[in-house]
């Protein structure tokens, strides 16, 4: 008798506990999934002449992701050119993560590793770049890096190059504003797994016998390894949706997929390409989630 | 000489530079012998945790040299050298179950699987942990933790085994467990154990010998009794167990306390002017007031602690010592507060302390 007293009230505490979280329900699907399912449908609808859909099904703006029509003769070919922009896209993201985690994780440490006072002021300058503008940021970079920039001036009057390095509108220019731009958001969540990261460790490592390349390898990046998994999210994921950077360094040829979608919306007037382009990108980004979370926690440690 | 398992010669460490500096240890020299349970005591701040991280190799010695079986290992660093240690906070690998801990040494020294699982197995066994072999550290109590920092620390075999004050965070029935348990471990392994603490029972229950420390020196190395019975000097005396301190005045051998009466103390002999005698609240005896050569006192107050009896004693000169006696059933009549007491020195108790 006493379990449908108790089923009784555990159902009234679950109704309740909905009813306290509705408020937030409400705003996550007015906010996180209604433009999405708007996305899903335009994804499904033809495109108008001048921008816009035109209310007809249609699945060609996911057919032409993979699939292009030849403007004049109708004829259908594979498109490796939206491919390619996924590829790149995909690539400068990873190499982007491993760069910020081979700057950011030194950096954390650098941090984590002074005294509070001191802390709290490298904290803020790691965060002081968020105060400007992101554009004016990368055009700052842009300044350093251009071929009469401050970095080639210095090198041709120093003597070491001849000939003024060619770096903006390459993916090393997208590269080096992408690290800049998203260091900090690798440098945080790793300073905060290494800040709980009790130190004394080190020592009982060290007196065990471990080197210190061990003590790293064994002992420190397991612990912290939470850290690195939210530093290596939060880095990967808006790099590979980056626009502002790889069209201002990229110089609008070098696309990566967020420039791509854009194109679709503006001068390409294809609105279900870009919606199909941004779902696909969705999916991606969420697969490969999924599969380095899994890889991550997977690797379990082999005694 | 090759009955030595660590020796500090003339240590000193020096924090921070000019008048900001701090000497932790100045100039300590100690010899602690293969497989004896050395104990250093001290206040904290003494230095006793300076020297045990200078033997374990995490700190240098400013000057001085440390020797690990003969050899100078002064400039080796931890993971060079046979000696391990069991933290104050244990410092588990949290990532790591027990086993794993207890054989993380083992496989940094790069032993092979099969010694590393069979060594692991012992030691689980050693410290009565198998059952929890394969569990989290966090999901261990108090005490297991203490066990599995104590395997790990043992299981490379080390010459010597470095305990920083490992039972302070544990609870004191858990405490008086652990010392009956170390010691048992210590003379299962044979393994020398140099073993801080500020707890002066813990170190005269445990140790073979002991090494009293005070502003960076040692005040006095010998065994538990040694120390209790014939302490150095004063801080000595007063550190371990109670002491009462009287003032006196010594010549020819005699001593003359400031509240009347001569007595004989040991290391009377060549002193002359004013001393400080030492004697045990165990080693005074409360006689009829009248008795022959009694230092007159007043008792002012009385404490039962149990199995023994506190009276603190006034004397003529206004100065207060504590008697102890074994308490009875009942209060013993005569002994209240208020009442005229005779105090008596046990022979050869009392004793008189340099500063």
């Amino acid at each position: 008798m006493s379990m449908t007293l108790e089923d009784h009230s555990e159902k009234e505490t679950t109704r309740r506990n909905w009813l306290l979280s509705a408020p937030a329900l409400v705003i996550l699907i007015i906010a996180a999934a209604g433009p999405l399912l708007i996305m899903l449908v335009y994804s499904f609808l033809s495109p108008g002449d001048y921008g816009n859909v035109i209310w007809k099904f249609s699945t060609k703006g996911w057919v032409q992701i993979l699939v292009e029509r030849d403007i004049f003769d109708d004829t259908l070919s594979f498109a490796d050119a939206h491919l390619s922009i996924f590829w790149r896209s995909i690539k400068l993201s990873i190499i982007t993560t491993i760069l910020t985690f081979a700057v950011g994780f030194p950096t954390a440490w650098f941090i984590a590793t002074r005294d509070a006072k001191s802390r709290a002021i490298w904290l803020f300058l790691i965060t002081i770049p968020f105060w400007t503008n992101l554009l004016i940021r990368t055009f700052a970079i842009n300044q350093v890096i251009r071929n009469e920039g401050l970095l080639n001036t210095m090198l041709l009057n120093l003597g070491l190059i001849s000939a003024p390095l060619q770096i903006t509108y390459t993916d090393t220019a997208v590269l080096i504003g992408m690290v800049y731009v998203y260091l900090p958001l690798m440098v945080l969540p790793l300073y905060g797994a290494l800040d709980r990261f009790d130190m004394r460790l080190l020592e009982a490592a060290y007196d065990l016998y471990a080197s210190r390349w061990t003590t790293l390898r064994r002992v420190i990046m397991p612990i912290v390894k939470p850290g690195i998994v939210a530093g290596s999210i939060l880095v990967f994921i808006p790099c590979l949706g980056a626009y502002v950077t790889p069209r201002i360094l990229g110089g609008g040829k070098l696309m990566m997929i967020g420039n791509f979608i854009e194109l679709q919306f503006g001068q390409g007037r294809n609105w279900p390409l870009g919606a199909a382009l941004s779902i696909a990108l969705l999916v991606i980004v969420t697969v490969a989630l999924v599969f380095y979370v899994r890889a991550v926690n997977g690797e379990k440690t082999h005694g | 000489m090759s009955d030595i398992a660590v020796e500090a010669r003339k240590a000193c460490k020096q924090f921070g530079q000019g008048d900001a500096a701090v000497h932790a240890l100045n100039d300590v020299s100690v010899q602690i012998r293969k497989g004896e349970f050395f104990t250093l005591l001290g206040p904290s701040g003494c230095g006793k945790t300076t020297l045990l991280r200078m033997i374990a190799g995490f700190e240098t010695p400013t000057s001085g040299a440390i020797f690990l079986d003969g050899q100078d290992i002064t400039n080796l660093p931890p993971n060079k050298r046979l000696v391990n240690t069991v933290f104050q906070s244990y410092a588990l690998f949290p990532h790591l179950t027990v086993a794993q801990n207890i054989g993380f040494g083992l496989e940094m020294q790069g032993k092979p699987k099969a010694e590393v699982a069979a060594t692991t197995d012992r030691m689980l066994a050693l410290v009565r942990l198998e059952a929890m072999a394969g569990r989290k550290t966090s999901q261990l109590s108090g005490g297991q933790q203490q066990r599995v920092a104590l395997a790990r620390a043992l299981a490379p075999k080390p010459k010597v085994l470095l305990l920083d004050e490992p039972l302070s965070a544990l609870d004191l029935k858990l405490r008086k467990e652990m010392q009956i348990e170390l010691k048992r471990l210590q003379t299962e392994t044979g393994i020398t154990f140099i073993f801080v603490t500020h707890d002066q029972e813990e170190a005269l229950t445990m140790s073979d010998r002991i090494a009293v420390m005070s502003a960076g020196k040692i005040n006095q190395i010998g065994g538990p009794r040694d120390i209790y019975t014939r302490p150095a000097n004063r801080f000595v005396a007063s550190f371990i167990g109670e002491t009462n301190f009287l003032s006196a005045t010594a010549a020819g051998g005699k001593v003359t306390l400031s509240a009347g009466g001569t007595i004989d103390a040991a290391g009377a002999d060549g002193r002359n002017g004013a001393v400080t005698v030492a004697i045990r609240p165990e080693q005074l005896r409360m006689v009829a007031p009248q008795d022959d050569g009694a230092l007159a006192a007043t008792i002012r107050n009385l404490v039962y602690f149990g199995t023994d009896t506190h009276y603190y004693l006034a004397l003529a000169d206004g100065s207060e010592v504590v008697v102890r006696l074994q308490s009875q059933t009942a209060d013993v009549p005569g002994l209240e507060p208020g009442a005229k007491v005779g105090l008596r020195f046990v022979p050869g108790a009392a004793q008189i302390l340099g500063d």
